[in-house]
């Protein structure tokens, strides 16, 4: 597979919505050995200032990976999602994602640079709630190995 | 808020943390994740694509490296920013046969890199070592205070 040169600037619009539920946050709590209250309790979360339970810092990932997903599976991209090697990873919150937030993430690649026989990707995830407030932007960099890498 | 913007300095120490992580800790992963890629639990496919063995999530080291910092200000929502470079995979051994032993220890310490007085915020560097190397490079969180 061949990476296409004018993927970068392509943008991908926000796709279903994810629902961020109680439970999602403290089983992603649990699953980073997270323990902090306030991603268990709420009223922990509401003594902090919180609506509800609040997130961990790199909750957003599972809703920036989704939107990654659209990119690697588009076959026009020429990605090998095999080959996908993950690089960097930066989140920048906006405000804290909270339980109940129905979030919504577009795509955009920024940057790809060709990189031996392969390429690296940087995509950027806008991250907002469905009624357009914004919560966060994500940004990773994704190394796509060559043949021979 | 216990932690107080005034009393800080760059160069000051916001405490360590060790990690172990088991197999099982990377299924859980996984589930809470979404990202099921069998590098991070399948032994033979993670050896047939090149690797030492199976590895954890970078996100998985990523997510939990911050805790210190969470724990340090006891506002998660105050992480306004958050980054870092993967550059070592972090190999976790099969510890199936010795229950309670980790498979990877990882260790954490984190230091004040920089203080923004208008903003109020302070960057929190870590150090994310496993075997004596770096596996998180230019880990850097930022919380507002």
């Amino acid at each position: 597979m061949t990476i296409d040169p004018d993927l970068q600037g392509r943008s991908y619009p926000a796709g279903d919505s994810f629902t961020v539920g109680r439970e999602a946050i403290r089983d992603f709590a649990r699953a980073v050995k997270a323990a902090n209250r306030a991603h268990y309790d709420v009223d922990a979360a509401q003594a902090l200032g919180h609506r509800d339970l609040v997130a961990p810092p790199t909750f957003a990932i599972i809703v920036a990976q989704r939107a990654d997903a659209q990119l690697i599976a588009d076959p026009s991209a020429g990605i090998d999602f095999t080959r996908v090697v993950h690089a960097d990873q930066r989140f920048v919150h906006h405000r804290p994602i909270v339980a109940g937030d129905e979030l919504v993430a577009e795509l955009h690649v920024d940057q790809v640079r060709a990189m031996g026989g392969g390429a690296m990707i940087t995509t950027r995830a806008e991250i907002s709630t469905v009624d357009g407030e914004r919560t966060a932007t994500t940004m990773s960099s994704l190394l796509v190995r060559g043949e021979e890498q | 808020m216990t932690v107080e913007f005034g009393t800080l300095e760059v160069g000051q120490e916001i405490g360590s943390a060790t990690i172990e992580i088991t197999r099982q800790d990377l299924v859980k992963y996984a589930g809470a994740s979404g990202d099921f890629n069998p590098i991070h639990w399948n032994e033979s496919f993670a050896v047939g694509v090149g690797l030492p063995g199976v590895i954890a999530h970078g996100m998985f080291t990523m997510g939990a490296a911050v805790q210190l910092v969470s724990d340090w200000v006891g506002d998660p929502g105050a992480v306004v920013d958050f980054q870092t470079r993967f550059t070592k995979p972090v190999v976790v051994e099969d510890t199936t046969a010795e229950p309670g032993a980790a498979g990877a220890v990882v260790e954490v310490r984190g230091v004040i890199g920089a203080l923004d007085d208008a903003e109020k915020t302070a960057r929190v560097d870590l150090t994310v070592m496993y075997g004596g190397q770096k596996v998180l490079v230019k880990a850097q969180a930022v919380v507002k205070l």
